[in-house]
């Protein structure tokens, strides 16, 4: 069975949707966007994600027309849009705020960007009802903003930035405000409605579960900078630095010097007295090197006995456990004092499992089952 | 418990009744005297006893402001001056509140004390300065001929402009405030939405900024119109023979006839002029307040 995977980002004749090229944005002094260049393509849902002050909402508020860059151009279908004003660019945003108008029913805030178009009525009349289908709020049609709830609120936010049918609509944090269940279902609503309109979106946030939950490709963001740019899977399992694999998950960093000991084959030197750890790596280490190895909590197995055939494996003490329901995640105290975290599902009820506090346990994991990253 | 809260509200109401709903009983009896010779100038007194003084009143005075054409014109006169310079300090006192309102933070406390300071002198001294400035000696004209924008002083003290000129200055502070109130609490990325939806600046403004800001445009004309319709000391003083206000025409009643029936009737008919608007705007305040709760 054959299936066309999207990822026109590897396919080096599509044309972006979206292109910035060598993009810096100061205010004053600060630099908010550094020399940025990034590739946004048709239909995707490209997360930008990145801790408050990383430059993501500066990004967004470029590509609608809230701020120009100090330097460098921003195209839109092969057109620089830099000096296009916010009203006249093919591109709509979804507020963090919302910004419904108050003043207006649900109806006449979907209807609002169409009036602008000077569309006729009937036609508005049509999309309106269109996009209240789409957003389920038939039955909230005439109240206004402060009469209907905060995920309502949300969607009637949605639908009035869909109503221009835009090339590109831009979210921003679009569901912080929402709580916690209400935001998970509100992802997958998301991703349907993105799906059957076919828009290209671009969403800002810093929750990391919700750009890996939506995306088909992560932008992580630090200092005004794109530190990686990848699918969710791939910034989880091949970050390019200990600043991404430390900013998506969980993760044990264990820093020391390479020795090259096979062929894409290491070991690491991390702490005295403690023997070094073997991973495999393509990317080429020397001999001496730094080198940090990035190995996921889940991806180390624990145990009471010491395994067999392990490529790693070390003696330590449970020192705590942190009980989520599905997993428990066990910090384990090595001799050396450093603490390593290890991840298991709780396939078994409570009472059934045998490790418990100040356990003596063995951790292990395979060559393949970490990153070796240089800085 | 009970008693208590009975009490708590017992004081606001005491208060209306002493200060408002009283004075207001003497005043409507005065105009349904009649005028007279006599220390207070009216009959009947209480001295007269119950029973006599009610079978003397009577609406005279009020079927006299009606037969009269004078005190129509005035009414009319002074609600035409009273809404034309509403309107003059809405035009004026918007554009104040909504630059304080986008000036920067730290600068909004000093702007609203601008608007607030000239209440800290008198308002009687604040109206003879305008007679120094628009008088045809005044530093208008004495500015003006300097520019060489006219040749000889204008006229503007003792004409209805003057008055208009007055009134816009003295109540533009009521109109200010609870426009910059509205415009302050207004999320400014509301005007970003509208941008991005379409708008220009200008569509965006009359589009979002101005029916956001309605309820104190309301208020504000509102806090102007009701003091301006009854205005006395600004058209006496800066007004001429041929401003008619009644206010002033009020005052020359008491004073200057010493037709104390005449001028509470007079006031009489002011009150139920104003209830209108008053009612209007506490209605329009406790919308405001239900949409803010």
């Amino acid at each position: 069975m054959s299936q066309t995977i999207f990822a026109p980002w590897d396919d080096p004749n599509e044309k972006p949707l979206i292109r910035f090229e060598n993009v810096t944005k100061k205010f004053g002094e600060f630099v908010a966007i550094d020399d940025l260049s990034l590739d946004i393509y048709t239909q995707e849902f490209f997360a930008l994600l990145g801790p408050s002050g990383c430059g993501k909402t500066t990004m967004m508020r470029m590509l609608a027309g809230f701020e120009n860059p100090t330097r460098g151009t921003i195209e839109l279908s092969g057109q620089n849009i830099v000096p296009v004003p916010p009203n006249k660019r093919a591109v709509n945003m979804m507020f963090q705020s919302y910004a419904l108008f108050p003043h207006l029913s649900v109806r006449e805030n979907i209807a609002f960007g169409l009036k602008r178009d000077k569309m006729d009525k009937e036609r508005i009349e049509a999309r309106v009802a269109e996009m209240l289908k789409l957003t389920r709020l038939e039955k909230f049609a005439q109240r206004k903003p402060h009469q209907i709830s905060g995920g309502q609120r949300q969607r009637v936010a949605l639908a009035r930035s869909l109503a221009k049918a835009p090339k590109l609509l831009l979210l921003d944090e679009p569901l912080g405000a929402l709580d916690k269940k209400l935001r998970q279902d509100t992802q997958f609503e998301l991703m349907d409605i993105q799906e059957s309109t076919g828009t290209t979106f671009v969403i800002v946030t810093h929750d990391q579960e919700e750009a890996m939950t939506v995306a088909s490709r992560v932008a992580v963001m630090d200092e005004g900078r794109i530190i990686q740019v990848a699918t969710p899977a791939n910034i989880y399992e091949y970050p390019n630095s200990v600043y991404v694999a430390d900013f998506i998950g969980d993760v044990n960093i264990l820093e020391g010097r390479a020795k090259p000991v096979g062929e894409d084959r290491y070991e690491v030197l991390w702490h005295e007295g403690v023997a070094p750890v073997t991973a495999t790596s393509s990317a080429p280490f020397s001999d001496g090197q730094t080198a940090h190895l990035a190995i996921r909590p889940e991806k180390i197995a624990i145990s009471t006995d010491r395994p067999d055939n392990a490529d790693n494996a070390m003696e330590g003490k449970v020192l705590d456990i942190a009980y989520l329901g599905n997993l428990s995640t066990y910090h384990v105290g090595l001799p050396g004092g450093q603490v390593i975290k290890a991840q298991t599902a709780n396939t078994r009820r409570i009472a059934r499992r045998d490790i418990t506090w100040e356990d003596p346990v063995w951790i292990s994991w395979s060559a393949t089952a970490g990153v070796l990253l240089a800085e | 418990m009970l008693m208590r809260r009975a009490l708590l509200i017992a004081v606001p109401y005491l208060w209306l009744l002493l200060l408002f709903l009283v004075p207001f009983l003497i005043v409507f009896k005065i105009s349904l005297s009649d005028i007279a010779l006599a220390i207070p100038p009216y009959t009947p007194t209480f001295k007269d006893g119950i029973a006599e003084l009610i079978s003397q009143l009577d609406f005279e005075n009020f079927v006299f402001l009606a037969s009269d054409d004078l005190y129509w014109k005035a009414y009319l006169s002074s609600l035409q001056i009273a809404a034309l310079s509403t309107f003059m300090t809405l035009l004026v006192g918007y554009p104040i509140a909504y630059g304080m309102a986008r000036a920067p933070e730290e600068w909004r406390p000093t702007l609203m004390m601008l608007v607030i300071l000239p209440f800290w002198t008198s308002f009687l001294i604040r109206v003879y300065a305008w007679m120094g400035i628009l008088s045809s000696e005044g530093l208008l004209n004495q500015f003006l001929m300097w520019l060489g924008l006219i040749g000889e002083p204008l006229t503007i003290l003792n004409t209805n402009v003057a008055v208009y000129i007055g009134i816009v200055y003295t109540y533009l502070p009521f109109m200010i405030l609870p426009i910059y109130a509205a415009l302050d609490r207004m999320d400014e990325s509301l005007i970003e939405a509208a941008e991005d939806l379409g708008c220009s600046r200008t569509q965006a403004f009359w589009l979002v900024t101005v029916p956001l800001s309605r309820n104190g445009i309301i208020a504000g004309c509102f806090l102007v119109f009701i003091p301006a319709l009854g205005e006395f000391v600004i058209p006496s003083l800066l007004g001429g023979s041929g401003t008619l206000m009644i206010g002033k025409v009020l005052w020359e009643e008491f004073f200057n006839n010493r037709d104390w029936p005449v001028a509470s009737a007079v006031a009489v008919i002011l009150l139920l002029i104003l209830i209108v608007p008053i009612v209007l705007f506490q209605r329009n305040q406790q919308k405001q307040a239900e949409a803010e709760a």
